[in-house]
């Protein structure tokens, strides 16, 4: 069994070597054939996915480090004793992830070959898809914090592909996808910016971003009881007193070995801190990160608009795998956050903040996709304020049934829009005068009675409203439950502030949740039709049905995997947190959630509470004649219902104090201060033009008129001297010979001056 | 008398080439091909060199060294030869060149017998900046790099190309005149121009300057290089030469040219001023990170493609200067692979806008808008070098920024704001490229005249794949490339931080 | 040789008194045979001054000057005369004085 573990460069290479097909060949082989790759790739991707999953059992869960083939290291310098490997790992918490992205990306695959039918750039979509796949298994199975960072990057490039992959519709639509998508980009960045920041920092702590070395095993702490036990010992190859420094050993169990030694400090470059300040920051480096993945407060404004994306691509990446991955990131680096109180605390409350302002938002939306999208900010709140507490296993337990019940709730909703264009068409074609252009598929004014028109899709709806507002025994109230009962219990046991925090604002958000889930329900499937493209819909071809079924069954169904302790009966039958247990072989700090049949109780009963109040809001004689929410009419939640449909002004505050301040300085920089003081008056007033006049004054004043006048004045004086000269030409001969006489003369006076002298006696 | 060295064959080529192009083209066809193939038979040349290169020697290698100007008082050389720092420099150089051609063929279609003279000039010129070991061949060839860049610029270039060839080469010029005033003076009192001469006196104590002398000097480098590079403030030459030369000169220019500044730093610089260095390296990373956001904001205020691009030279190459003055191996390597990685993703980036330009004339992001529609393929090259150049990890520009960043923050001259400065220019980064892309790209073909803009032509096609190949070499196998610098970096760091704890310890 | 030779400086005395006559008359006189006669005249005193002292002294080096002056006098005279009859016939004068086109 031990070999299944090589296959899993496999689970990347497989959707690569299948979007490279549907790349290079995917306009010879037709929608049919692009489908069949790329489902199949997926698919392929999910079957070894299984068998790691099997061969984890199988081997008593133990970690495995395997290399990636064809690529030697990726970034290696010797002098300065960088390394960083290609490298995946095969562990528990991996293989979870890989699970939940190849098997729900399987099911969206094959809905997707159903909703994009008939689009001229259906093998692109694929294409992007299967890279999605790629980016998105690289990230949960790299073995060190940079190849998670590839993978991180990877899926953010495929959200801004996928969010635009529409950006040529008309009417100004296509600009608005196209900015949707930069948006989603430019946010992850500035995560990226903490996160990037935060790797350096870890690479400067402990030599090596790899998690754990090949062979060596996180410190399992739920075992180890006995204080006596060596630390890390049983697991590492080798002697000890080599591992005893800094280097050999992966970040994590380096960590723990610091944290138990205390005192260290952590030396490099021109910062000294101690060890627990440096995880404290790298932490919270991380946070930041998180916040723009995981769409947390306050980088949460790019999820909302990223539903301009394909309804399929909002399903996989905006709800149910990408998203996520700030939460698997935190739940890896669970030793890091155990460690670092006050970012946990931190964290928490981001969550749960995060969790309580989305559900609010999400009360106000029109959008059927909206209303999911501020749903799924909410629950990642949930995850994040559970790693927050420190309830790592309930966070990614709430990981694994949220990609299904939300997978499943995008989907149905797509399923939806759908039927509502279907019918829109019909309407539009059976009438020709009456044609509306206000008409939107997606806003819920326009829907209403789908139940009778839809009811594949009602039914599946219905099991994922009830598994996200938490009802027993859908999958959403086990995770949930589990999330409540640790912070409370964090409050409680430990006494920590986070707690208590997290598990009011979570209390709160649970009961937002299950009252705009409920209104969602009544606004599209209850009540008559509205419109009458949501008299006329469809319900949508098998191929789109199947998954649903399956994710409506799954969303009854995955809760079960993790039972909590004290449950009566089902825990007897199915065994107690076994998905914890699962966990806890690769995350040290997953703890097993206990059951409170008070809290449980409590949890049902808010949130039925909270959809009995969304019906009676929201009932059919309110719904008959719809065109205002009846909480916008109501003086008492007006403002409160403004707010919520304003999204708070969250978009405005940023777009006035930071984007167009950003734009309008960039203008001010470009234009102003570089061009026209820099280039145009330092480098032309200030230098060009002083030098050209100095030029003039040199060729001017200087050169023409004292140089080249002293050179004509000397031409004008010869000429003058000749023309005096010339008179003593008479042409007279006997002149001449006078002159040739008296000269002779001269001469001999001259050389005979001497005798004559002497002759003289002088 | 040594054996002539593959350097100087490398070097020699393009020149060899030039002859027998003028000797026995006749048709301007003929001119064409002969410059192209030229160019590829350097390319292949240069890569023997690094198969032949020992990656476990730190020196200098495959080294040429012949006497030229003996005097009573002090040698000239001939005296070449490639190392870790300089090995992918040169193959950067042979790999931008056939694709530069390549690229000319269509756009150039006036005095087309001079213009690929000039560029096989040009390519000379650069391999010789690269390999010249000795201060006054170096100085030579540095200066030899400007007057076929200034006939590129003001003969083939846009309307205001006059303006910019001249200012190019009054800027780059004025800087060259300090350099030599010093490489004169270090010649006179070293009584040799060879660089590796020099060192060994100043390591054996034949030769030695005060501290205040040691920084004049590097003062006089220092501008010179700066002014290649260019660092901010002085990089206003800069956007004029690329936006008017034509699209092979911007691709020269970014590709290789202002990689001579940076290189400068590392081959001179640092090991022959190792004290004034260490005390400037703040300052001078004051400056990369000054350059880093405001290259990157300026970028982003621009309305022409080209000049964005222009711009956004001067970001990336303040993380090269950052990376470099972090003064220790990962932030040096960094900074030399990040030279590379730039002529790569900037050079493909001037590539794609002369695509651009080619078809509609006009270099204003407001005229295009939902390109992907009407060039596909051309679309989907774009993206992928858009995106190197935004550092997206897995293609190259990542790992060269990535590993700067590293070196900055651990870094023992350069405290961690630098690094967290830096950083935010990875953000700034994809505002500018995204802003780019976004308006040429993405969006509605709703303008007229775009919409039957013709996909890439062959010339254009293989002029961008083998860039495409790079971006993704390097991107996943960066370690390839960082172990042929490694041992000459370790030795010139070694260096540096050795002689300044050796100053301080007296 | 002996007494009856006559003194060297009689020669010379003689030479002074034709190439003064000489000298006058070509300052002197406006007809132009007769001036050139008295270049002429000029030429023969140095030559009999030449001739004299070559004998005193008994060198050949002063005959021998005395026939190249020969020489250049019989070549002037031809010359001359051609140049005085074209003057006569473009002027119908020999009088020097009218002719002075190469005046500056």
């Amino acid at each position: 069994m031990d070999n299944f573990f090589d296959l899993v460069p496999l689970v990347v290479m497989i959707p690569l070597v299948g979007l490279l097909i549907n790349l290079f060949a995917g306009r010879q082989l037709g929608e049919r054939g692009v489908s069949i790759v790329a489902v199949g790739a997926s698919g392929m991707s999910f079957v070894i996915a299984v068998l790691l999953w099997i061969a984890q059992v199988n081997t008593g869960y133990e970690a495995a480090v395997i290399d990636m083939p064809i690529l030697s290291d990726w970034i290696v310098i010797p002098s300065a004793n960088v390394t960083i490997p290609w490298a995946f790992r095969v562990d528990t918490l991996s293989v979870t992830m890989m699970l939940v992205v190849t098997g729900v990306g399987t099911l969206i695959h094959i809905y997707a070959v159903g909703y994009m039918h008939g689009d001229e750039r259906f093998p692109r979509f694929f294409v992007y898809m299967n890279l999605f796949l790629v980016f998105m298994l690289i990230l949960v199975t790299g073995n060190n914090f940079l190849m998670m960072f590839v993978g991180w990057e990877g899926v953010g490039l495929c959200s801004y592909l996928l969010i635009g992959f529409w950006f040529d519709k008309p009417g100004g639509v296509g600009w608005k996808n196209s900015d949707a998508a930069r948006k989603a980009l430019i946010v992850n960045r500035v995560g990226d910016f903490g996160l990037v920041l935060g790797v350096l920092i870890t690479f400067w702590t402990f030599g090596t971003l790899d998690y754990y070395r090949e062979g060596e095993a996180p410190i399992a702490h739920h075992a180890a009881t006995d204080a006596e036990a060596p630390l890390f010992a049983p697991t590492l190859p080798g002697e000890e007193e080599t591992h005893a420094v800094s280097g050999p050993l992966g970040v994590f169990n380096q960590a723990e070995l610091w944290l138990e030694e205390g005192g260290h400090q952590v030396n490099f470059g021109m910062v000294s801190l101690s060890f627990e300040t440096t995880l404290t920051v790298i932490t919270l480096l991380f946070l930041l990160g998180v916040t723009g993945k995981s769409a947390q407060i306050p980088l949460f404004v790019w999820l909302p608009d990223a539903m301009a994306g394909p309804t399929p691509v909002s399903a996989l990446i905006h709800a149910a795998t990408m998203v996520t991955a700030g939460v698997y990131m935190m739940v890896r680096a669970n030793v890091f956050y155990h460690a670092a109180e006050f970012s946990s605390f931190v964290v928490a409350v981001i969550g749960a903040t995060t969790a309580l302002v989305a559900g609010f938002i999400a009360v106000g939306q029109w959008d059927i996709k909206r209303v999911l999208a501020y749903s799924t900010v909410s629950q990642l709140g949930f995850m994040v304020a559970a790693v927050g507490v420190g309830a790592y296993a309930a966070a990614m337990f709430h990981l694994v049934t949220h990609a299904c019940f939300k997978a499943l709730l995008f989907l149905a909703s797509g399923s939806v829009i759908h039927g509502m264009e279907h019918g829109h068409h019909h309407v539009s074609h059976g009438h020709s005068g009456h044609h509306d252009d206000d008409f939107d598929p997606q806003d819920m004014r326009f829907m209403g009675g789908l139940k009778e028109r839809m009811p594949v899709t009602y039914w599946t709806y219905l099991f994922g409203t009830l598994a996200l507002a938490g009802i027993i025994p859908f999958a959403g109230f086990w995770s949930k439950d589990e999330i409540l009962l640790d912070s409370l219990k964090t409050g409680v046991d430990k006494g920590l502030l986070s707690g208590y925090v997290g598990f009011v604002l979570l209390v709160v958000a649970a009961a937002f949740t299950a009252f705009y889930m409920w209104r969602q329900v009544s606004l599209v499937f209850l009540g008559k039709p509205r419109h009458a493209a949501a008299a006329h819909a469809e319900e949508s071809s098998r191929l789109m049905t199947w998954p649903l079924i399956v994710l409506a069954v799954l969303s009854l169904l995955i809760g079960f995997i993790n039972v909590p302790s004290g449950f009566p009966i089902l825990g007897w039958l199915l065994g107690e947190h076994q998905f914890t247990s699962f966990l806890e072989h690769s995350v040290t700090y997953a703890h097993a959630g206990t059951f409170s049949f008070l809290l449980a109780t409590f949890a049902v009963l808010l949130a039925l509470g909270a959809i009995y109040l969304a019906r009676s809001v929201y009932s059919d004689r309110v719904l008959a004649t719809l065109r205002e929410d009846p909480l916008a009419i109501n003086p008492r939640t007006q403002r409160a219902f403004a707010l919520s449909s304003a999204k708070l002004y969250w978009d405005e505050f940023y777009f006035k104090y930071l984007i167009y301040p950003y734009r309008n300085a960039a203008y001010w920089l470009a234009e102003q201060l570089d061009w026209r003081f820099w280039h145009d008056y330092v480098h032309e007033r200030l230098l060009r033009d002083p030098f050209n006049a100095a030029t003039r004054a040199l060729s001017g004043r200087v050169d023409k008129q004292v140089i080249d006048h002293s050179f004509d004045g000397l031409g004008h004086a010869t000429r003058r001297i000749a023309s005096r000269l010339r008179r003593i030409q008479t042409g007279y001969v006997h002149i001449y010979t006078m002159s040739v006489l008296f000269g002779a003369l001269l001469v001999m006076i001259l050389i005979l001056l001497p005798l004559i002298r002497d002759w003289l006696g002088l | 008398m040594e054996d002539i060295s593959l350097v100087t064959v490398v070097l020699m080529l393009p020149l060899a080439g030039l002859v027998l192009m003028m000797l026995f083209s006749r048709t301007e066809q003929a001119y064409k091909w002969a410059a192209l193939v030229t160019s590829l038979v350097t390319f292949g040349a240069s890569l023997l060199l690094v198969r032949n290169f020992d990656t476990s020697a730190a020196g200098l290698q495959m080294v040429h060294r012949v006497d030229w100007i003996t005097a009573d008082s002090f040698t000239i050389r001939y005296y070449v030869g490639v190392d870790g720092i300089s090995l992918w420099l040169v193959l950067l150089t042979t790999f931008i060149m056939p694709l530069a051609i390549l690229a000319s063929f269509n756009p150039i279609k006036d005095r087309v017998r001079l213009y690929y003279i000039f560029m096989l000039l040009m390519e000379w010129a650069m391999l010789g900046v690269f390999v010249a070991q000795d201060l006054f061949l170096f100085y030579i060839f540095w200066e030899v790099t400007l007057v076929p860049m200034y006939f590129l610029i003001g003969i083939w270039g846009a309307e205001e190309r006059i303006y910019a060839a001249i200012k190019f080469f009054l800027y780059t010029m004025a800087g060259s005149l300090l350099m030599l005033l010093a490489i004169l003076w270090l010649g006179n009192e070293a009584g040799t121009f060879s660089v590796p001469d020099i060192l060994a006196k100043l390591e054996s104590g034949e030769l030695a300057f005060s501290t205040a002398t040691g920084r004049w000097l590097f003062l006089a480098f220092a501008i010179a290089f700066a002014i290649k590079v260019p660092m901010w403030p002085l990089h206003s030459w800069l956007p004029d030469a690329h936006v008017q030369a034509p699209t092979a000169g911007s691709v020269i220019l970014a590709g290789v040219l202002l990689k001579m500044g940076t290189y400068g730093f590392v081959r001179f610089n640092l090991p022959l001023f190792p004290e004034a260095s260490k005390t400037f390296a703040p300052y001078m990373a004051v400056l990369a990170v000054i350059g880093i956001i405001y290259g990157a904001w300026v970028s982003y205020g621009q309305k022409d493609v080209k000049k964005l691009v222009a711009y956004s030279s001067i970001s990336h190459l303040g993380f090269v200067m950052l990376g470099i003055f972090a003064l220790n191996p990962a932030g040096i390597q960094g900074g030399i692979l990040q030279m590379v990685n730039h002529g790569i993703s900037t050079g493909g980036l001037f590539l794609l806008v002369g695509v651009l330009y080619e078809r509609r004339h006009t270099k204003l992001m407001s005229a295009f808008g939902g390109i992907w529609r009407a060039m596909p393929l051309y679309s989907g090259i774009a993206l992928v070098i858009v995106l190197s150049s935004m550092g997206l990890p897995g293609l190259n520009g990542f790992v060269g920024e990535f590993t700067i960043l590293l070196g900055s923050a651990g870094s023992s001259v350069l405290s961690w704001w630098f690094t967290f400065f830096g950083a935010i220019g990875i953000i700034l980064a994809a505002i500018y490229l995204l802003y780019m892309f976004n308006t040429v790209f993405m969006g509605a073909l709703d303008k007229e005249e775009n919409k039957h803009l013709p996909d890439l032509n062959w010339q254009e096609l293989w002029s961008l794949v083998p860039i495409l190949v790079m971006v993704f070499v390097i991107g996943l196998q960066a370690g390839y490339f960082f172990e042929y610098m490694d041992g000459s970096v370790k030795e010139l760091v070694d260096y540096v931080n050795g002689y300044v704890l050796s100053a301080a310890g007296h | 040789m002996g007494s009856s030779e006559v003194a060297v400086e009689l020669y010379v005395l003689l030479s002074a008194v034709l190439f003064i006559m000489g000298a006058m008359g070509v300052v002197l006189r406006r007809n132009a045979i007769l001036v050139f006669m008295s270049v002429e005249l000029m030429l023969n005193a140095a030559n009999l001054a030449l001739a004299a002292f070559a004998r005193q002294w008994a060198s050949g080096s002063g005959h021998l000057v005395v026939f190249f002056v020969m020489t250049v006098a019989a070549a002037e005279v031809a010359v001359g005369l051609a140049l005085i009859v074209t003057i006569f016939r473009t002027k119908k004068s020999i009088d020097i004085d009218t002719v002075h086109m190469f005046k500056g």
